[in-house]
């Protein structure tokens, strides 16, 4: 037994071995992800199936933008991962989608379009 | 992976191949925002036909939703596979997710053929134009990453891709989802909300 070893320090090949595990363990395991999944195809069933209900036509656009909103945030927070990695990719993610959201709105009020 | 050792040099503590990627996917917001907007800005504006309510069949447009929703889960169960080392896992999930792209694609072929039949083409009015330049980028992204699948399977079935490089694996599946989520939006966008 080495002295590092009998005074209860870890060399470099544990610490990096507690890292992956305290890793891994942020991760979800094959069967949330499926869980995700079911839910996902849900939601893409129920907006399908309310697209053909009349009587809800007039609050139809909000209903189906929130489910998309809902599906896009599912994928991106477990299946991208950023629920789990660096803030600094949401912030990323974040950015170019206001870029693009500001891009639209200046292009659609500018130039007389319509988001819905 | 961002936790490998080598990571942990770069200035940010992150795998400057992860944060590429991400810059990328950025980037890439901006070009779908723009195809998405112009699509929204001309829409309702076609003098001729044929319109998108004549053209759009839904259920068959839902299935090819669904396919391409189905794969993000497989490519999500490939990058589970490798993380724990299982190369059986990780080639039957690349390929499933291959499969799936496939199939959406060709979903897409038949959708484009279709609307040509029925006189829709990239010059015939401002539907035509926007709709296939917005659905033709996608699907051009959609091509691109089944050839990257595709290029990952051929490593795998080499036993060139193990455990340790499962980095590789997680930055074809942000590719892959981020095509993914860009079909949310035009399948909410385009086809399932029309004036």
């Amino acid at each position: 037994m080495t002295l590092a070893e009998s005074r209860g320090i870890k060399g470099p090949t544990e610490r990096e071995a507690e890292a992956e595990e305290v890793k891994e363990g942020a991760h979800p395991g094959p069967l949330e992800y499926v869980k995700i999944g079911l839910i996902l195809a849900v939601i893409t069933a129920v907006e399908v199936g309310i697209y053909y209900i009349e009587a809800i036509e007039d609050v139809l656009v909000p209903i189906l933008i929130v489910l998309s909103a809902i599906k896009f945030t599912l994928v991106v927070l477990w299946f991208m991962h950023l629920r789990f990695d660096s803030r600094l990719f949401s912030w990323l993610l974040a950015g170019g989608l206001m870029l693009a959201g500001i891009l639209m709105v200046i292009v659609l009020s500018t130039l007389g379009g319509r988001l819905v | 992976m961002s936790h490998t050792p080598a990571a942990l040099e770069t200035g940010t503590g992150l795998d400057n191949r992860k944060l590429l990627m991400w810059l990328f996917l950025a980037s890439e917001c901006l070009l779908f925002g723009s195809l998405i907007g112009a699509y929204l800005l001309y829409r309702g504006q076609s003098v001729v036909g044929p319109y998108p309510e004549d053209l759009f069949d839904i259920p068959f447009t839902s299935v090819s939703a669904f396919v391409l929703l189905m794969s993000s889960v497989t490519m999500v169960l490939a990058l589970a596979a490798i993380q724990r080392g299982d190369q059986r896992g990780l080639r039957i999930w690349l390929l499933s997710t291959a499969l799936l792209g496939l199939l959406f694609l060709s979903g897409q072929a038949f959708e484009f053929t279709e609307f040509n039949h029925e006189g829709l083409s990239l010059s015939s009015n401002l539907f035509g134009t926007t709709f296939f330049v917005l659905t033709g980028f996608h699907g051009a992204h959609v091509t691109v990453g089944v050839l990257i699948l595709l290029s990952l399977l051929v490593m795998a079935w080499r036993g060139r891709l193990t455990q340790s490089q499962s980095l590789n694996i997680e930055l074809a599946g942000l590719y892959w989802h981020f095509v993914d989520v860009v079909w949310i939006v035009i399948f909410t966008l385009i086809y399932l909300i029309q004036p």
